[in-house]
């Protein structure tokens, strides 16, 4: 089958290749490149207008970070008052440590049911878990029911982003998925017929399968509500037609009181999509007698997210609410699209997040990709300080390689340890111009420019010149002046 | 007035016209120019690249040298937001009290060249000349840092002569950040195509900014492009006058 991303990443961080290699095949894909940008520039238009209109945008940042962090300082209470909540309203709260326990308890839930097939709404823990393909090991099929999710599962394509996980498609790639997929010959790039396709597909599914698998955005602790946003309504198709559902929600997800969707519906939207509302915007309590699902089923997903609230700089980290904007905001992301950061969470929030699920152990190239220009920390709805976190994470890999012997063949950490030396004392930096100068001056042509260097230079010198050495330095200009005493 | 001049590693290496530069602005102003012979630099290379342990010492180093200076004076917009937004934690985290209280008492005199000029000395005309078309860089850490706003703008609109070109996407990254070109170098260029193409649209002759990193960065995709556009820190541009070209 071709894909519409040829060369595939693994998105399962313990087997993705690092961010710079993986980035290197995205960059070599004029379409992937064109569809990435085009995108991103449509949704950050959008945003960039709403965003200005809200006189109170900042104070809204500014409560909604407030909030993030309460929920954080208590996050234990709120837990327990959700689930006390929601269990009183007849759903049933199940506590999953990690991916595994996740997926057994869901997995045991569907065989309760006798169900061999489920569909979803699309959820960002269930990719985290990778859940659909260890249902489908099991004998359950698992649909999407989001149009971009459909994209991907027919297209057996993976996702590049968290709110828009086909951005990386086009119109006429998703054409041909749909046609061969569903067997539509004569289907034409029209939004509207492939809408049409989609919806067909789906009817389907949401008359005849008898449950369904979401994630949330929010839960209430004060109600035990869940609510769900979504584009579509497919998720409330899901919401109200199984007579199972389960929610596979992140424990961070909790807010204290049904008043805090306030703020957080507002800068959801704008942040997410450039809308000022989505279209839909579902929020249950347990169970109603005779109406949507009967049996209801929440799962709190730990999976290293009690590990992270531990940490003093890095707990900001759980306040995302998954809106995008940063990678949307992001100029590495811009080029790269988000199959290159090997992991569900792309984009500058993935290259805080995955590492540290990942107990460091793996992910560690994606702290270096950032410029650290700052650009996602200023549209963050919940003001995360991704730069703030990036530079933790990098001290936290650079102890790392102190620990280990390859250190010593590592230019990169050799030549920084060295460069230390050289700033402890002026007369170490002074010899080190004096010695950089000689040394570089093989390499300088007539012009006054060097065209190439060698090693780790080679890197600079692949696609940018560089000004050979000046022959005196300031400090030198300024001792010959106050010498002639200027 | 006197100041202190930190003109960092970088210019003081690589763009010594940049401090001389300076020099001549400052003391065509009437400012009383120290420089201190030991300085070396902010650590911000070492901070940025995950070597906390190294950039505690150049902290600690910059807060020594400094800690009696009037004023410190820095060409330089990234290195002031390392000072600024990264020296707190740092100090925080060695625990040194009596190094936090100097520190504290330090920073709000440190000043970026732009900031200087506007919020303390209070000129915006500066009694330069220019006589060219001239494309501004708005860098990463002096838009989003330190928060530099319209103050470059305010500078240029005096510089007699100067044509000010209009720049696309003006506060996205030219894709520099530090060692971040050379580990992730394919992005970067990426990202310095990217930037490159709305800094050549303006059919600018210079292209400036008030930070040197992202000019070496510009400027050598130029050089090795034959773009035709020369890359001016801002500060030779505001040196230059009538008599006096640009350095």
């Amino acid at each position: 089958m071709s894909h519409a991303t040829p060369g595939r990443i693994s998105l399962d961080p313990r087997f993705a290749p690092p961010f710079p290699q993986a980035a290197e095949q995205m960059l070599r894909n004029p379409q992937l490149r064109k569809n990435v940008g085009h995108a991103i520039d449509v949704i950050q238009a959008k945003r960039g207008k709403l965003v200005v209109e809200k006189a109170d945008w900042q104070e809204l940042r500014s409560a909604a970070s407030a909030i993030r962090f309460h929920v954080l300082d208590n996050l234990g209470a709120y837990l327990e008052q959700f689930e006390a909540r929601c269990t009183a309203a007849g759903g049933h709260v199940h506590w999953a440590a990690d991916a595994a326990e996740a997926r057994q308890i869901i997995l045991d839930l569907l065989r309760q049911e006798n169900a061999t097939e489920v569909i979803k709404i699309k959820t960002m823990t269930s990719a985290e878990i990778q859940l659909n393909p260890f249902l489908q090991a099991a004998g359950i099929n698992a649909y999407e029911t989001d149009l971009a999710e459909i994209i991907l599962q027919l297209g057996d394509e993976e996702p590049s982003h968290i709110v828009v996980p086909a951005l990386h498609i086009n119109r006429s790639q998703v054409r041909e998925i749909f046609a061969r997929a569903m067997g539509l010959k004569n289907l034409s790039s029209e939004p509207k017929e492939l809408t049409n396709a989609a919806r067909t597909y789906l009817r389907k599914k949401f008359l005849t399968v008898p449950a369904a698998i979401s994630g949330a955005n929010f839960l209430v602790a004060e109600t035990g509500t869940v609510a769900i946003v979504e584009s579509e309504g497919n998720g409330r198709m899901c919401l109200t037609l199984p007579q199972t559902m389960i929610s596979l929600v992140g424990i961070e997800k909790v807010l204290p009181r049904f008043q805090d969707l306030e703020v957080m519906l507002q800068l959801l939207a704008r942040s997410a999509v450039g809308e000022r509302m989505n279209p839909y915007t579902s929020l249950w309590t347990g169970v109603t007698p005779g109406d949507g699902p009967q049996n209801f089923h929440v799962v709190l997903l730990d999976n290293g997210r009690s590990r992270i609230l531990a940490k003093n700089k890095e707990r900001q980290t759980l306040k995302c609410i998954r809106c995008a904007a940063c990678m949307n905001s992001c100029p590495v992301y811009r080029q790269t699209g988000g199959h290159a950061y090997g992991s569900v969470y792309p984009g500058p929030i993935g290259a805080i997040l995955t590492p540290q699920l990942m107990r460091m152990k793996y992910a560690r190239t994606l702290p270096y990709a950032s410029s650290l220009c700052g650009a996602c920390y200023e549209v963050c709805p919940v003001k995360i300080n991704i730069p703030e976190v990036l530079l933790e994470l990098r001290s936290q890999v650079v102890n790392q390689e102190r620990k280990q012997a390859g250190r010593f063949f590592d230019l990169m950490y050799l030549g920084l340890r060295i460069a230390n030396l050289i700033f402890a004392t002026a007369w170490g930096f002074h010899a080190a111009q004096r010695m950089g100068r000689v040394g570089l001056r093989f390499f300088t042509r007539k012009d006054g420019w060097i065209h190439a260097l060698p090693s780790i230079g080679a890197k600079w010198t692949q696609t940018r010149d560089l000004r050979g050495l000046p022959k005196q330095t300031f400090h030198q200009w300024w001792a010959t002046r106050t010498k002639e005493g200027k | 007035m006197r100041a202190s001049l930190f003109i960092t590693c970088y210019n003081d290496t690589l763009f010594p016209e940049t401090g001389r530069a300076v020099v001549r602005l400052l003391e065509r102003l009437g400012v009383t120019l120290d420089f201190q012979p030991k300085q070396t630099c902010c650590g911000q290379m070492h901070s940025n690249t995950g070597f906390r342990g190294e950039a505690f010492s150049q902290a600690k180093r910059f807060v020594r040298l400094y800690q009696d200076a009037e004023i410190v004076v820095i060409p330089s917009s990234s290195c002031v937001a390392m000072i600024r937004d990264q020296y707190p934690g740092i100090i925080a985290e060695l625990g040194n009290e009596a190094l936090r209280k100097d520190f504290e008492a330090l920073v709000p005199r440190v000043y970026e060249l732009s900031e200087f000029l506007i919020d303390r000395l209070g000129v915006e005309d500066v009694g330069a000349t220019f006589t060219h078309r001239v494309v501004y860089h708005a860098s990463c850490h002096g838009v989003r840092v330190l928060h530099l706003g319209e103050r470059p703008y305010k500078l240029m609109a005096k510089v007699r002569g100067l044509d000010l070109a209009t720049l696309a996407n003006v506060d996205r990254c030219c894709g520099f950040g530090g060692t971040f070109s050379v580990k992730n170098a394919e992005v970067s260029s990426a990202m310095l195509t990217a930037k490159l193409q709305d800094v050549l649209a303006t059919k600018a002759e210079y292209c400036t900014a008030l930070d040197n990193s992202c000019l070496m960065h510009l400027g050598g995709a130029m050089h090795r492009q034959y773009a035709g556009m020369k890359t001016i820190h801002l500060a030779q541009i505001l040196a230059s006058t009538e008599t006096e070209a640009a350095l």
